[in-house]
């Protein structure tokens, strides 16, 4: 076969996601949704992941609020310091570092499985039982992370709420109280809302990427570790996309 | 009186690119009848099979499975006829993630519809029962052997008792002795279900002792078809050759 050439590729590459997303979408609404399955993919996805997405935002708080704390003393406003880390976390950083670190962990971890079942004809060992392989597969992971990654994200945010409360305490003298009541009497909806519309996002392109990465891939071993590089790096840029056309969109919204 | 003919493959032909693989394929099978497809690698024999099960679609010719012309089917009436059969992959193909009976109840509860546990479960001891692996049942993928993979394999394939079972090399990368056990099940399995089967092999006494009739392919289309004893005495070199 003749090589295509780029610009006809990406056309094709782009069409195949089109077609992926049709037929992920088509069957979120066919009978014989895979409940059972859904809740064992929200189990793998999220459950298992709290124990890093913890540790990640815990860490993030703490240092989100040792970097600030002496930039915040020299013009005398500690007493800012619980709601900017709040602000910051829950707006930006929260939300996509929890992202990035997903993607890392469950676009490879699903485009590695599927890969690998798509190699050894497990899914067309499926679709030849009259079993629907989107239906079980590609469904249910897309909307376990569509659900997963928000809630792990607002988890994340609690977390680093709380290390940013143990950096504050431990550096001087603040109530748990005080220190709570100041980092989240800060927050409007306008600043939680499109967040976690932002995560929902997240989820889904993690999800998709992964799915699409995953059984797509070609024969051979070598496509594993391929198709799970690279739903790490596309969810990845996906993420960042997603996030710079959200803040621009919110704030054309909100804030102009 | 003559046998309903549930494959007919008529002159198809099919492309990856410039590569022609099917070029003109013909054959039939008829109800309860096992068919052997011999050939050398690369001449498309898996994809033969797997445009029976409408994994892949030819480019030209015609393939009717129960009369039916494969490649105009829809989603759902391609469902139904896949319902029908078993495909026994060459890999086994079992899925990693679920033990031995979440394996076998995977189709029952997605294809046959069956609901009842305690029918799932009869189901699942009775088919590793015919297999000869009734320990296994809570045993994941990966603690199988070789060939306790391929029985499992078939078992899956069994257990919605398909009409036609198509089977890719099963007896590839197995020991002599199992290689035997699991061509005499493929027979056992023919006369216990009144199955039809078309089994892709290199591996000649498995094609003995399943075959009814032996179909030898080259170049992407049928070179010679006959009975094993028919093929196995002829005096055309490239047939004999492999018998020797």
């Amino acid at each position: 076969m003749p090589n295509q050439l780029p610009f006809s590729s990406t056309l094709v590459y782009l069409a195949d996601q089109a077609y992926f997303f049709k037929s992920f979408f088509r069957n979120i609404f066919k009978k014989g949704f895979e409940w059972e399955e859904l809740f064992r993919q929200s189990y793998i996805i999220g459950y298992k992941s709290i124990g890093i997405v913890t540790l990640t935002g815990f860490i993030l708080g703490i240092v989100l609020t040792l970097q600030s704390e002496p930039t915040m003393k020299e013009f005398g406003a500690e007493s800012f310091i619980p709601g900017m880390v709040s602000v910051s976390i829950i707006r930006e950083i929260g939300p996509v570092i929890i992202a990035l670190i997903c993607a890392g962990k469950i676009a490879s971890s699903i485009g590695a499985e599927l890969s690998s079942m798509n190699v050894t004809e497990q899914i067309d060992a499926m679709e030849v039982s009259g079993a629907n392989p989107v239906q079980f597969l590609v469904v249910t992971r897309i909307l376990a992370c569509i659900v997963m990654i928000p809630l792990l994200t607002i988890f994340a945010d609690a977390m680093a709420l709380l290390g940013g409360f143990m950096a504050t305490a431990l550096g001087g003298d603040i109530s748990a109280k005080l220190y709570f009541t100041k980092a989240l009497t800060i927050l409007d909806y306008s600043d939680v809302m499109p967040a976690v519309f932002k995560t929902v996002l997240f989820g889904f392109s993690i999800g998709f990427i992964g799915c699409f990465k995953g059984f797509t891939a070609n024969s051979g071993t070598a496509s594993v570790g391929l198709a799970a590089n690279s739903s790490v790096v596309t969810a990845s840029v996906w993420i960042i996309i997603i996030d710079a056309i959200v803040v621009q969109v919110t704030n054309s919204l909100l804030y102009s | 009186m003559e046998l309903e003919k549930v494959i007919e493959v008529t002159d198809i032909k099919k492309k990856f690119g410039d590569n022609a693989i099917l070029t003109g394929i013909s054959f039939t099978v008829s109800k309860g009848e096992n068919v052997v497809i011999l050939g050398k690698s690369g001449t498309g024999k898996s994809v033969t099979i797997k445009c029976i099960a409408g994994l892949l679609t030819q480019d030209e010719g015609s393939l009717k499975v129960f009369g039916q012309e494969v490649k105009d089917l829809d989603t759902d009436a391609l469902k139904a006829l896949r319902c029908r059969l078993g495909f026994l992959f060459q890999s086994a193909a079992l899925y990693d993630s679920m033990t031995v009976r979440e394996n076998l109840a995977f189709p029952l509860k997605r294809v046959l519809k069956i609901k009842d546990k305690a029918e799932i479960e009869s189901r699942c001891i009775e088919v590793l029962q015919a297999v000869g692996l009734s320990d296994a049942i809570d045993k994941m993928p990966s603690d199988l052997s070789g060939g306790m993979r391929k029985r499992m394999g078939l078992a899956r394939t069994l257990i919605v008792k398909p009409e036609i079972i198509l089977y890719d090399e099963p007896t590839t990368g197995l020991d002599t002795i199992t290689s035997k056990e699991i061509s005499q099940l493929i027979l056992d399995m023919q006369e216990q279900y009144d199955a039809s089967s078309v089994i892709i092999t290199h591996d000649i006494p498995c094609a003995k002792i399943t075959a009814d009739r032996v179909l030898i392919m080259n170049e992407g289309k049928c070179f010679a078809e006959g009975t094993y004893e028919e093929l196995a005495n002829s005096e055309d070199k490239f047939i004999r050759s492999f018998f020797k």
